[in-house]
C-alpha cells in the first residue's frame, strides 16, 4: 500500500517484519501449547502474564540502567532477561497452585473460568500497581543494517530484529533440550501422554504440572522481554490481543505440540504483517480472529497435532 | 510445599473416607512450628511476587521520560497480611484437624464431616423460594422506596439509574443462562448479541425513524438470527474450543463496528438516538406529551420511572419464558445436553437444534437488553461492547450457580450493586487517603472473586437444581448429582 519498490522487495521485508513478530508469538504460543497438552485446559490468562513479565522488565530495565548505573545494553538485557524469567515463573507457579490446582476434578469448565478471573486479575492489577498510561521508553538499541537496495526501496533488518530473533532461537534450542534429554522433560512427556499412568509409575503429577506452568511462564518472559525490545511501549491492556493470536498459533499449529506451537508462531506472524501490508490494517485483528475460529472450527487438531479421538 | 501435603493429608482423608483407619494412624498432631514454616514460606512467595511490580512504580516525569520509584512499605504490608492470613488459616484447620484426632472415631465417621460441608448450601437451598418472591416484590417497590428515602423523584435519580443497571446485567445473565446454564454451552461472546441489538435499535431509528416499540421485537428478532449465523459454523466444538470461538466471533463483531466507518460511525458510535415514549407518547412538558396526557405535573423523572418498569418486566419475562421453556421438551433437551452430549445423541435428540434454539433464544433477550440499553443511553459505541462485559456477564451467571434463576438475580446485584456502592462509601478515603478510589480496584476483586468462586464454591450460590419434571413431591437434587460442563 504505497510502499515504493518491486513486490519482491517489500515480501523479503515483510518476511523479516512477520518472523519478528511471529517469534515473539511462537514464544508465548508455547506455554498455551504445553498447558493444553498436560491438562486439556486453555489457560486464558497465559497472555496476561506475557503482559505482566513485560512490565516486570520494563522495571528490572530501568532499574538496572538508571540504579545501578550498567550502560552496556547487551549486559542490562541479559540480566533483564534473567531475572525476567524467574520472577515471572514464580508468578506462573504461584497462579497454578492458587487458581488452578484446586480445581482438578471439577467440572470441565471450572478451570477455564478461574482463568478467565486470573486474566482479568492479572490486567486490572498491572493497572492499579503501575497506572493506566502507556510506558515507553526510548529505543535500547538502534542499529539498522541494509541487506539490499533495489529502485530506492531498500529491503533492512535492525539490531533488534537481530536479538529478538537470536534470542528466540536460542531459548528455544535450550527449552528443546530440557524437554527432550533432560528427567524434567521426560517427565512432562510423560504426564503428557498419561497422567495416571505417569503417576504409577512414580512421578510427581501435580509436581510435574506446576513445572509445566513455570516453564510456560518463562517463555513468556522471553517474549515479554522482546515485545519491550520491540516496541519499547507497555501498557496493561497488552496481553489480551497477543495472548488470543498466540493461543491461535498454538491451535493452528497442533495444540499440545511444541514445534507445531512455534511454526504456528511463524505463521500468525507472517498472516499480520503481510495482511497489514497486502489489504487493511485496520482488520489485521478480524483476520487473525477469523483464522482462530475457521482452524478451530474445520482443523482443531491444526497442522502438527495429532487429531483427538473421542473415548465413551 | 511439603508441609502443606503432609497437613491437608488428615483432614482430606478424615472428610472423604471418615471410617478409614490408615489414615488416621498416619495423622499427626500439627505443630506450631510447621505452620510457622509454612506461613513464612507463603510471606517470602508474597515477597519475591511483588519485587518489581509492587515495589516500585514507573511513573513519567516532565520530559515525558519513565523513571521509577519505590514503595517498599506497600510490599511490607502485603507480605505481613500473607503472613497473618495463612498463620490464622493454617492454625484454624490445623487446630480442627487435631481435634477431629482426638475424638472418638464413631463420631468422626457420623455427622461432623457431612454437616460442615452441606450446611452452607442447606441454607441457601432453605431461602431459595422465598427468595424470588422477595427479590420480584423488592424489585417493584425498589422505585417507591428510593422516592419515599430521598424525599423527591428528582433526587432519587442515582438510585433509578443503579436499579436500571442491576436490572438490566439481570436480565442479559438470565439470557445467557439459557446458553451457559441450561444447555452447558460456554459463550464468551455473548456482548455480541447485547451489541447487535443496540445497533439494531439506534440504526432503525436514526435512519428510519423507526419507533422504539418496533424496534424493539426487531432486534430481537436479529440477534436471534444472529444467534443462528454464529451458532451454526460451531455446532461441533465442545468445551473450551467452543467458548474460545464465541469469543472470537465476540471480538469480530466487535472490531466491524469500530472499523466499518459508513455502517456504524466507528468508534465514536451513534449519538442522539430518540428517547423511549410511553407507548407513543413523549415524555416531555408539551400538551402531546405524557404528563400532560395522564393530567400529571411534568416531571423529567418520569421517564426513568417508566424505564425502570420496562427493564424489570423485560426482565421477567425472560425469567418466565426459561422458567416455562424448562419445562418444554426443548428445555429438557438442553439441560440433557448439558448434561452429556453423547448420551443425548445416542437417545436420539437432535443436538444441532437443541444447541440453535438454545444459541437463538438467548441471543434474543440479548439483542432486547440491547435495544433496552440504546434507548437508555442515547448513545452506542462499540467500546461498550468489549470483552470485559462479556466476562462480566458470565460471571453472574456462574456465581449464581449455573442454571439457576434466583441465583443470577443475586449474583448480578452483588457483582454490579456493591461495587457500585463501594464507590459512595467516602470513608474509605479517609482510611486510604484521598486520592483512592474504589472502582479502580472493582475489576480486581471481580478477578479474584471469580477464581475464588471456582475454588471454593464452583456451582455456585445456588447449587441445588429443581427437576424439571417429576412425580410427585419435588425434591431439590444436590450440586453432587448434577455434572454440567462434561459434555
Amino acid at each position: 500500500m504505497g510502499v515504493p519498490g518491486g513486490t519482491v522487495d517489500v515480501f523479503v521485508q515483510q518476511l523479516i517484519n512477520g518472523l519478528t513478530l511471529g517469534s515473539i508469538y511462537g514464544l508465548i504460543a508455547i506455554g498455551y501449547s504445553m498447558v493444553f497438552g498436560i491438562i486439556g485446559m486453555v489457560n486464558f490468562a497465559h497472555g496476561d502474564v506475557f503482559m505482566l513479565s513485560a512490565f516486570i522488565a520494563l522495571i528490572l530495565f530501568l532499574l538496572v540502567t538508571t540504579w545501578l548505573g550498567i550502560s552496556s545494553v547487551a549486559l542490562a538485557l541479559f540480566i533483564v532477561l534473567i531475572f525476567g524469567v524467574l520472577l515471572t515463573s514464580l508468578w506462573g507457579w504461584a497462579i497454578e497452585r492458587l487458581a488452578y490446582r484446586p480445581l482438578r476434578g471439577s467440572f470441565r469448565l471450572a478451570p477455564l473460568i478461574s482463568a478467565i478471573g486470573v486474566s482479568i486479575f492479572l490486567a486490572n492489577f498491572a493497572q492499579v500497581t503501575q497506572g493506566a498510561r502507556n510506558k515507553p521508553i526510548p529505543p535500547m538499541v538502534r542499529g539498522i543494517y541494509v541487506l539490499f537496495e533495489r529502485d530506492g526501496y531498500t529491503v533492512t533488518i535492525s539490531d533488534k530484529q537481530i536479538i529478538i530473533m537470536a534470542t528466540t532461537a536460542i531459548v528455544l534450542t535450550l527449552f528443546w533440550y530440557i524437554v527432550q534429554k533432560t528427567p524434567l522433560g521426560r517427565a512432562q512427556r510423560a504426564c503428557e501422554q498419561d497422567r495416571r499412568m505417569a503417576a504409577l509409575l512414580g512421578i510427581n503429577v501435580d509436581r510435574t504440572i506446576a513445572l509445566t506452568f513455570v516453564f510456560g511462564a518463562g517463555l513468556a518472559a522471553v517474549a515479554g522481554t522482546m515485545h519491550l525490545v520491540n516496541y519499547g511501549v507497555v501498557s496493561f491492556s497488552d496481553g489480551f490481543v497477543p495472548g488470543i493470536k498466540a493461543f491461535t498459533a498454538a491451535v493452528l499449529g497442533g495444540i499440545g505440540s511444541l514445534p507445531g506451537a512455534v511454526l504456528g508462531g511463524l505463521i500468525i506472524g507472517l498472516i499480520e504483517t503481510f495482511w497489514s501490508n497486502y489489504f487493511d490494517i485496520a482488520y489485521k485483528d478480524v483476520a487473525t480472529f477469523l483464522i482462530l475460529a475457521i482452524v478451530l472450527i474445520f482443523m482443531p487438531s491444526g497442522i502438527l497435532g495429532r487429531p483427538d479421538v473421542e473415548k465413551v | 510445599m511439603m508441609e502443606k501435603r503432609s497437613m491437608n493429608a488428615p483432614v482430606a482423608a478424615a472428610t472423604v473416607s471418615p471410617g478409614f483407619s490408615a489414615a488416621r494412624d498416619d495423622a499427626k498432631k500439627i505443630g506450631l512450628t510447621s505452620i510457622l514454616k509454612n506461613s513464612g514460606l507463603a510471606a517470602g512467595v508474597v515477597l519475591l511476587l511483588s519485587i518489581p511490580i509492587i515495589a516500585y512504580r514507573t511513573n513519567q516525569n516532565a520530559n515525558n521520560e519513565l523513571y521509577v520509584y519505590s514503595r517498599w512499605w506497600l510490599v511490607g504490608l502485603f507480605v505481613a497480611a500473607t503472613f497473618v492470613f495463612r498463620f490464622l488459616r493454617l492454625s484454624i484447620s490445623a487446630y480442627r484437624a487435631n481435634a477431629r484426632l482426638a475424638a472418638p472415631q464413631e463420631q468422626v465417621a457420623g455427622k461432623v464431616p457431612g454437616r460442615i460441608a452441606t450446611s452452607g448450601s442447606r441454607i441457601l437451598e432453605k431461602i431459595t423460594p422465598l427468595a424470588a418472591i422477595a427479590f420480584v416484590t423488592a424489585a417493584i417497590a425498589f422505585p417507591l422506596v428510593a422516592t419515599a428515602v430521598t424525599g423527591s423523584l428528582g433526587s432519587a435519580r442515582y438510585w433509578f439509574d443503579l436499579g436500571i443497571l442491576i436490572l438490566t446485567y439481570v436480565m442479559l445473565g438470565w439470557g445467557l443462562n439459557i446458553v451457559v446454564g441450561l444447555a452447558g454451552l460456554l459463550d464468551l461472546g455473548y456482548v455480541a448479541f447485547y451489541a447487535v441489538g443496540a445497533y439494531s435499535y439506534a440504526l432503525l431509528s436514526t435512519h428510519f425513524g423507526l419507533s422504539f416499540w418496533i424496534c424493539l421485537p426487531l432486534a430481537g428478532i436479529l440477534s436471534a438470527f444472529w444467534g443462528i449465523i454464529l451458532g451454526f459454523p460451531i455446532l461441533r466444538l465442545r468445551g473450551d474450543y467452543l467458548a474460545i470461538v464465541t469469543l472470537a466471533f465476540g471480538e469480530i463483531i466487535r472490531l466491524v463496528l469500530v472499523n466499518w466507518q459508513e455502517f456504524s460511525n466507528g468508534a465514536a458510535g451513534i449519538s442522539s438516538i430518540p428517547r423511549i415514549t410511553f407507548f407513543g407518547l413523549p415524555f416531555s412538558s408539551g400538551d402531546g406529551g405524557f404528563a400532560a396526557t395522564f393530567g400529571l405535573t411534568y416531571d423529567p423523572m418520569h421517564r426513568m420511572v417508566f424505564l425502570y418498569y420496562l427493564i424489570l418486566t423485560l426482565a421477567l419475562i425472560t425469567n418466565i419464558v426459561t422458567i416455562r421453556l424448562r419445562r418444554l421438551p426443548v428445555g429438557r433437551a438442553w439441560e440433557a445436553l448439558r448434561e452429556d452430549e453423547t448420551a443425548c445423541r445416542a437417545l436420539g435428540i437432535n443436538t444441532r437444534n437443541t444447541k440453535l434454539t438454545a444459541f437463538a433464544l438467548g441471543a434474543m433477550f440479548g439483542g432486547f437488553a440491547g435495544s433496552f440499553f440504546a434507548v437508555r443511553q442515547g448513545l452506542v459505541s462499540p467500546e461498550s461492547f468489549n470483552f470485559m462485559e462479556s466476562a462480566i456477564i458470565l460471571a453472574i451467571v456462574v456465581l449464581g450457580g449455573m442454571g439457576s434463576q434466583i441465583g443470577v438475580a443475586i449474583a448480578a446485584v452483588v457483582l454490579v450493586g456493591a461495587p457500585e456502592l463501594l464507590r459512595n462509601l467516602t470513608f474509605l478515603k479517609s482510611v486510604f487517603g484521598e486520592s483512592f478510589d474504589p472502582n479502580e480496584y472493582r475489576l480486581v476483586l471481580f478477578g479474584l472473586g471469580m477464581v475464588a468462586m471456582m475454588v471454593w464454591r464452583p456451582r455456585g450460590l445456588i447449587s441445588t437444581r429443581e427437576p424439571s419434571v417429576t412425580i410427585g413431591k419435588r425434591k431439590g437434587i444436590s450440586a453432587a448429582h448434577v455434572k454440567e460442563g462434561h459434555g
